[in-house]
């Protein structure tokens, strides 16, 4: 399928340093593509590049299969199909009707077509009220609605969203994250969301790129990114907070079992006999039990734990297995098996649930 | 101080009864500062915009140059606007010395640093997150710089009203270029010094009171602007 829009081996150098390097991004029509990645990244930089307000260094833009360094109207033209929200919205000095209006203006749009289009897209973010309202005196979250508005006023063909719910309360964010769930089911737009909550990309995307250090080192869907991140970088953004490392002494079909410091680790993967690699677990697929559980393929460590830590309705806990590991345990099941460090317990998880990675 | 006290009284009187003499002199300074200062503004406002919005060798200088303009004494541009217009000048022939006109000239070339300068900070205060927002959604360049100028409106408009001040307050250049003749060229300024000087302290106290309630009047008008933003 054509892409619609194509980055072709961007690097973005600023003040001599590379913010993006070797990018290749391409984003079918109607395709929703989360772009995650820590802070500093250079989300926000691909997304300018996107949205033709900055030109790369060296390497291609396409937008709609045209090549957009042809000239500056050509641009224009190109950026007139597309509405990017910023990461930190702000609203002309001006009534909220006369803010949504804005880029229709820009577009020469007529009066009678106008009123009915900024009315109709107030109503939806729900700011009809708030139409006669200078924008300057709205709340974060209404700002934030009201430069949604000002985005899909357009019609956009493309939807750009820069960490739309970073700056807000929790409640706001889930709001705004309806907001954009609706409209982008409604009008099969082509969207790319740069977020670093990866929980976020996972409710929103059908595709997620991960953007690490100015590259992209993954791109698949949302099982892959989460369940078999292909790095180390992939694996800790993703969650996968036990990575271990250590090689393989035999294999049995799929099921390997694997080396670590000496404990032996069984795991289900593709890997050969005598290959070192990184084990990655997610905390939530470690159980912790007070007698040793055996049955087949899965592993059983003993352990002392170290730390305990609550974070809301649940509790990570930290054990010493020789190495250390990370699990998590509802607050209750703590409690009830009265977790606490020195303790010596057993970590237990599935050789189906861990995900193996070459070194 | 009973001097004082009567010639306060005096020129309250003068000021109530709409007295005609003080009545057109304060119309005349009015009319050639409100002139100069639209004027002003119709060639500052885009010169202070293209400076503004582009990027050229030596701007940082260029926006020195127009500060250290701010504060150029009166007499020095009532010095250059004479010798341009006197007689033997380069544009003697045009007649205009010791005219309103040669006035609201002057008057112009001394608040323009003040208008292009303060028209420059005004866009540099507006952040940088608007133009990429107007971009974003498809405004041109030209749209963009319009949006910017809209978004700077007030600080702009304070400059507009700095200039004013200046120019209504301002009593070298008049009294050099405008020659102080009555029913003519003479201003508040103009007719304070020389009503001063004959030592008739009511009717200058009288000019002198309108002046400062002209000035009253635009602050009033400024903070009512400045608190609907």
């Amino acid at each position: 399928m054509m892409s619609f829009i194509e980055l072709r081996d961007i690097r973005q150098r600023r003040d001599g340093r590379d913010i993006l390097e070797n990018i290749s991004l391409s984003v079918a029509r109607g395709e929703v593509r989360a772009l995650i990645g820590p802070t500093g990244a250079g989300k926000t930089t691909l997304l300018r590049l996107a949205d033709l307000l900055d030109t790369p260094t060296s390497g291609m833009v396409f937008f709609d299969g045209c090549d957009t360094s042809a000239s500056e109207w050509v641009r224009l033209e190109a950026r007139r199909r597309m509405a990017f929200v910023l990461q930190k919205p702000i609203v002309f000095n001006t009534s909220v009707y006369e803010n949504v209006a804005s880029g229709l203006r820009w577009r020469g749009q007529g009066s009678r077509h106008l009123r009915e289009r900024v009315l109709e897209v107030l109503e939806m973010v729900r700011l009809a009220d708030y139409k006669d309202r200078n924008a300057r005196t709205l709340s974060g979250g209404e700002v934030q609605r009201v430069a949604i508005a000002r985005a899909i006023a357009i019609k956009p063909e493309v939807l750009l969203l820069d960490e739309p719910t970073a700056n807000l309360d929790p409640v706001s964010a889930s709001r705004i994250e309806e907001l954009i769930e609706g409209i982008i089911k409604k009008q099969s737009l082509t969207v790319l969301l740069a977020t670093h909550d990866m929980a976020q990309g996972q409710r929103l995307a059908d595709k997620i790129s991960v953007l690490v250090n100015g590259r992209i080192v993954q791109t698949g869907g949302l099982r892959e990114i989460f369940y078999s991140p292909m790095s180390r970088e992939v694996a800790e953004f993703v969650g996968m907070e036990n990575i271990l490392d250590g090689m393989i002494t035999s294999c049995e079909g799929e099921l390997a079992v694997i080396d670590v410091q000496g404990h032996t680790i069984e795991a289900v993967t593709d890997c050969h006999s005598g290959e070192n690699v990184s084990v990655l677990m997610r905390p939530e697929d470690i159980t912790v039990a007070l007698t040793r559980v055996s049955s087949s393929a899965r592993n059983s460590l003993a352990g002392t734990i170290t730390r305990t830590l609550s974070s809301g309705p649940f509790c990570r806990v930290e054990i010493d297995c020789g190495f250390p590991l990370v699990a998590l345990v509802t607050r209750r099941s703590a409690e009830e098996m009265g977790l606490e460090p020195g303790k010596r317990v057993y970590a237990t998880f599935k050789a189906v649930s861990l995900h193996v990675i070459r070194r | 101080m009973t001097e004082l006290w009567n010639g306060l009284l005096k020129a309250l009187e003068l000021i109530v009864t709409f007295n005609p003499e003080v009545m057109a002199i304060a119309g005349l300074s009015l009319r050639i500062a409100v002139t100069s200062t639209l004027l002003a503004a119709i060639i500052c406002l885009p010169l202070g915009s293209l400076v503004h919005f582009k990027q050229f060798h030596g701007k940082r200088v260029l926006i020195s140059l127009i500060q250290t303009f701010y504060s150029v004494p009166t007499v020095t541009v009532g010095l250059l606007v004479f010798v341009l217009f006197s007689r033997s000048g380069p544009l003697g022939g045009l007649n205009l010395l010791f005219t309103p006109t040669v006035m609201i000239l002057g008057q112009v070339l001394l608040v323009s640093p003040i208008l292009v300068g303060l028209t420059v900070s005004a866009l540099s205060g507006v952040d940088r997150t608007v133009t990429d927002t107007a971009r974003s959604l498809g405004a041109s360049g030209r749209q963009t710089a319009f949006l910017i100028l809209k978004e700077a409106r007030f600080a702009v408009m304070a400059a507009l009203v700095l200039g004013f001040g200046r120019a209504i307050s301002e009593v070298g250049l008049a009294l050099m270029v405008g020659g102080n003749i009555k029913g003519f060229t003479r201003v508040l300024t103009t007719a304070i010094s020389l009503e001063t000087s004959k030592g008739d302290w009511e009717l200058s106290m009288a000019l002198g009171i309108i002046l400062i309630i002209i000035a009253l009047v635009i602050n009033v008008v400024l903070n009512r602007i400045q608190q609907r933003r």
